[in-house]
């Protein structure tokens, strides 16, 4: 029982201070990317659009993949649904607005998490492991600034305009499905889908994936730089990395929903 | 920030400093000059500190206390923002060559032109084959570092550690897992970078053969502790007993107490 109490302790100890440290991690890259001109260190934008193309660019596929299947798959259901109802017509608001607000977001976020927070824990444990960031230290090269904050700064910009691309295919997919489903046209989807959407509804997906992003980027970074020794502790580090930013965007995407709808 | 009187003199001076990892002490009150434009070689088995020392001398981690000053700064009491100029004037070569994976050989060296220059593409290329010139790598420039051998590795780390004229070159291990006439080589390389520039160079390694070659001074540490800093006749010459076993290759024989080796066994206890 001492011996449980004392674990839970430790773990709640070490919890804290590594908060702390990804906080400290997120000021830094922040101050970097702002004031990295000012002191003549810049940034590197070519760094940044490197990592940009990997985050981004390189994921525009799978994510078109996956969000056709979510909007199609939300439009089987929705209709299913509202059948018992008589209501199949609402699929339309229904789908639009699930998936800007809620799928897109969270579904972009999970694939990127998997998928470049592994790749980029892995690259920089790697690179702890065998002196480069000693070595980058000692030329006078801040790690954070040259490799944080270039992946902070490229997951601000791709995860957003990725979750614009997961709308645009999750509305596309439920289209089809309800052009056959129900018969109506598709032209007629999209204009009944452009009527459904504000604004807001765009902007709630838009600061959600821009949350989504820093918090990958800063967990992936984090445990890239804190990796244990050898093989193995690259390995570990990168599905802590993984497992603890999937955690974390889903308990994002709770309390955000919770406050931008009320 | 002002200068130490004795810069002229001593390149680097460590004045008692001690240092933790963890709850362990590993530095246990080391004080240590080297003299601008020697060679100075750091030695000692596995385990020593020297490693650690080294670690310390790069500002790549903070004493428990002590001074360290390199070139008259006291680095233990400056931030990075203020070690930055004085990076300009260290070079380091890390022991595994610690070239960075992503990029080829000759963009690596010259990372730290880019870094601290405004210089145009062409005169920083220019001055990157230049040295990769010197260490004899010049075929390897547009290679990446994982196509190269281990000793080429550590000549490009050289090459990339030279290549802003430093006044400080720290090694680490430079010769360490090489063939002897690589090694050898690579000894000879050292000796006339620091007669060519004029370069304080500090060596830390465990090759005899090598230190004797090229030091003008050896320290030896043991469990932290500096046990000999002299010229290499003198070091050579000590009749410390510890002195003597490293370098005869003798296996330590420290002597064991009975009850305190059978508490450790039974207890896990090391302390006496």
């Amino acid at each position: 029982m001492r011996m449980f109490i004392e674990r839970v302790g430790r773990a709640s100890v070490n919890g804290v201070i590594e908060f702390g440290y990804v906080v400290m991690l997120l000021v830094e890259s922040l101050k970097w990317i702002l004031l990295g001109y000012k002191r003549r260190q810049p940034v590197h934008l070519s760094a940044v659009a490197r990592e940009i193309v990997l985050i981004g660019v390189l994921a525009v596929p799978i994510v078109s993949v996956l969000s056709f299947a979510v909007g199609t798959m939300l439009a089987i259901q929705t209709i299913h649904t509202l059948k018992t109802f008589g209501q199949e017509g609402f699929v339309v608001d229904a789908v639009a607005l699930a998936v800007t607000r809620e799928f897109s977001p969270l579904i972009v976020g999970i694939l990127v998490a998997g998928r470049s927070g592994s790749a980029i824990t892995a690259r920089i444990g790697t690179m702890h492991e065998s002196q480069e960031i000693d070595a980058l230290r000692v030329i006078g090269i801040n790690p954070v600034r040259y490799l944080g904050a270039p992946v902070l700064l490229a997951m601000m910009i791709a995860v957003p305009c990725l979750a614009i691309l997961g709308d645009l295919m999750g509305i596309v997919g439920s289209g089809l499905y309800t052009s056959l489903e129900l018969g109506m046209s598709m032209d007629t989807y999209l204009e009944k889908t452009l009527n459904a959407l504000v604004w807001d509804d765009l902007r709630q997906g838009l600061i959600k994936s821009t949350v989504f992003g820093m918090i990958i980027a800063m967990i992936s970074v984090s445990n890239g730089f804190q990796v244990g020794s050898g093989a193995e502790g690259v390995g570990r580090s990168t599905t802590r990395s993984v497992v603890l930013a999937i955690s974390f965007i889903v308990l994002a995407d709770m309390i955000f929903t919770f406050y931008l709808t009320h | 920030m002002q200068a130490h009187r004795d810069t002229a003199e001593n390149a680097i001076e460590v004045e008692n400093l001690v240092t933790h990892y963890g709850d362990t002490m590993i530095l246990k009150g080391v004080s240590l000059n080297v003299r601008s434009g020697e060679i100075m070689v750091i030695m000692g088995g596995s385990g020593s500190g020297k490693s650690t020392l080294l670690r310390y001398l790069l500002a790549l981690n903070r004493p428990t206390s002590g001074r360290i000053r390199l070139l008259g700064h006291d680095i233990t009491r400056m931030d990075e923002l203020q070690m930055y100029p004085l990076r300009k004037e260290i070079g380091v070569a890390f022991q595994g060559g610690a070239l960075i994976r992503s990029m080829t050989v000759g963009e690596n060296v010259q990372l730290p032109l880019r870094e601290h220059t405004r210089l145009d593409d062409q005169t920083i290329e220019i001055m990157a084959r230049m040295k990769l010139e010197v260490v004899n790598l010049s075929h390897a420039e547009q290679m990446m570092p994982s196509e190269l051998s281990g000793g080429m590795l550590k000549r490009a780390a050289l090459a990339r550690a030279v290549v802003m004229d430093p006044r400080l070159l720290f090694l680490d291990e430079p010769s360490a897992g090489l063939d002897p006439v690589v090694a050898a080589e690579l000894d000879e390389l050292i000796l006339h970078l620091r007669d060519a520039m004029n370069m304080t160079v500090v060596v830390v390694t465990h090759e005899l053969e090598s230190a004797f070659k090229i030091a003008d001074r050896i320290t030896v540490l043991d469990k932290g502790e500096i046990l000999i800093s002299d010229r290499v006749e003198a070091v050579r010459n000590s009749d410390n007993a510890r002195l003597q076993d490293l370098f005869n290759r003798r296996p330590r024989n420290d002597v064991i107490d009975k009850d305190e080796y059978l508490k450790f066994l039974t207890t896990g206890d090391r302390t006496p």
